[in-house]
């Protein structure tokens, strides 16, 4: 007999397609799961709108419980924050080598227009503070592109939202 | 189709509209951040579309099975793309009416509208940031740089009063509290567009033609060619997938 708290672990560990260090958990887009019987409802939501990954992450939860008959719901309302990312997955996006999400504050950060950049990121490879944003827009909606100027390596940032 | 139906479909007509112009640029973007960029833009513009054609009806429908006087997009986002100063002049004026819009109606009466809008407000912002960013960056840059956004600014600039038309169907939503007044946006608008433009060093236009019409599903030539290539694989192979 699989409890409802195993049901809702399996489904917890599915990884995110995209970033697979991190699990629908981490990201915080797992909202809600109800066991009844055999079929269990699970509630997601995007992180951004265009996310190509959510229909994969459906797929993905759906074969986490072979034997149950599974609902998957995306709901836009609450609209995600990183602020739901979890204190593991900030762990695991730096040892992976992209810098998380800000803590303070949600939301876009709106740079204005003269003013200085946004404030400088912590390099996840050398760890030095000498890093500058290179582009608000990187390989995945949720990511910007940043370099570090004392390693030169360049890397991923996950965008504060 | 309800009044509600009927304002969420021009909303999600200008958002696909806009991001299948974008897409255009792939491939062709003057750097391969920028290509990015503009492709993530108009990811964000089809995602915001999808929920909102997917709230009036079948949104593959909709979308590929539509001929043109059926769509209710603003003809600001059918234009063609030009070079990329046009490109960007349209994408911040777009940007800098979606923010305030979607801000009101992130509190709209209407749940649908509201959770679409609380998404994608956020995501405008990084539009408008961007757009702001290479306006300046090309305004205030090279001679030829000037002289290319002015024009690309120029060109697009009558087209944007559309954005802020009202009719009975607007003003019966602003009624209900389901979208905010075009009054109150416009001012919200022009402060932001008259700022960038400034630090861009570029001229406000003036103009007295405005053209208008596409709320009514009559739309400009460049539109036909638009949706000739958004629908025809559909059309031709209806339901294909790879
Ligand atoms: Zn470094």
């Amino acid at each position: 007999m699989v409890t409802p708290a195993q049901v809702r672990a399996r489904l917890a560990a599915v990884p995110d397609p995209e970033i697979p260090v991190l699990t629908v958990e981490d990201l915080g887009i797992l909202r809600d799961v109800t066991v009844e019987g055999r079929h269990v409802t699970v509630t997601i939501t995007p992180t951004y709108s265009g996310c190509p990954a959510m229909e994969e992450i459906g797929a993905d939860l759906r074969a986490a419980l072979p034997d149950f008959e599974v609902e998957v719901r995306t709901v836009l309302a609450p609209a995600w924050t990183t602020a739901w990312m979890t204190d593991a997955g900030r762990r695991k996006l730096e040892e992976y080598g992209i810098a998380p999400p800000r803590r303070t504050g949600s939301g876009p950060v709106a740079v204005t227009l003269s003013a200085a950049k946004v404030a400088a990121l912590t390099c996840p490879q050398c760890g030095s503070r000498d890093t500058e944003e290179l582009s608000r827009f990187a390989s995945t909606a949720c990511k910007s592109l940043w370099r570090c100027r004392s390693c030169r390596e360049p890397f991923d940032h996950f965008k504060d939202h | 189709m309800t009044p509600v139906q009927a304002y969420t479909l021009r909303l999600g007509d200008d958002c696909l509209v806009l991001g299948q112009r974008l897409s255009e640029w792939a491939a062709r973007a003057p750097t391969l951040e920028e290509d990015v960029a503009l492709l993530n833009i108009a990811l964000d513009l089809l995602g915001t579309a999808r929920s909102l054609l997917g709230a009036v009806g079948d949104e593959d429908a909709l979308a590929f099975l539509r001929a043109e006087p059926d769509w209710t997009n603003a003809l600001l986002v059918e234009l063609d793309n030009g070079d990329f100063g046009r490109t960007m002049a349209r994408q911040l004026l777009v940007s800098a009416y979606q923010v305030p819009l979607w801000a009101a109606l992130a509190s709209s009466t209407d749940p649908v509208l509201a959770g679409v809008a609380g998404k994608a407000v956020k995501e405008a912002t990084y539009h408008l940031d961007h757009a702001s960013a290479w306006v300046v960056r090309l305004g205030d840059g090279t001679a030829e740089s000037h002289a290319r956004v002015q024009a690309g600014l120029d060109g697009v600039w009558p087209y944007a009063a559309e954005l802020f038309e009202t009719d009975p169907l607007v003003e019966s939503l602003v009624q209900q509290g389901i979208t905010a007044a075009p009054a109150v946006l416009l001012p919200v608008w022009q402060q932001t567009v008259e700022r960038v433009l400034a630090e861009a060093t570029l001229t406000v236009p003036e103009s007295s033609w405005r053209p208008t019409g596409g709320r009514s599903g009559r739309h400009t030539e460049a539109f036909g060619y638009l949706l000739a290539e958004m629908q025809h694989l559909h059309r031709a192979h209806p339901g294909a997938s790879w």
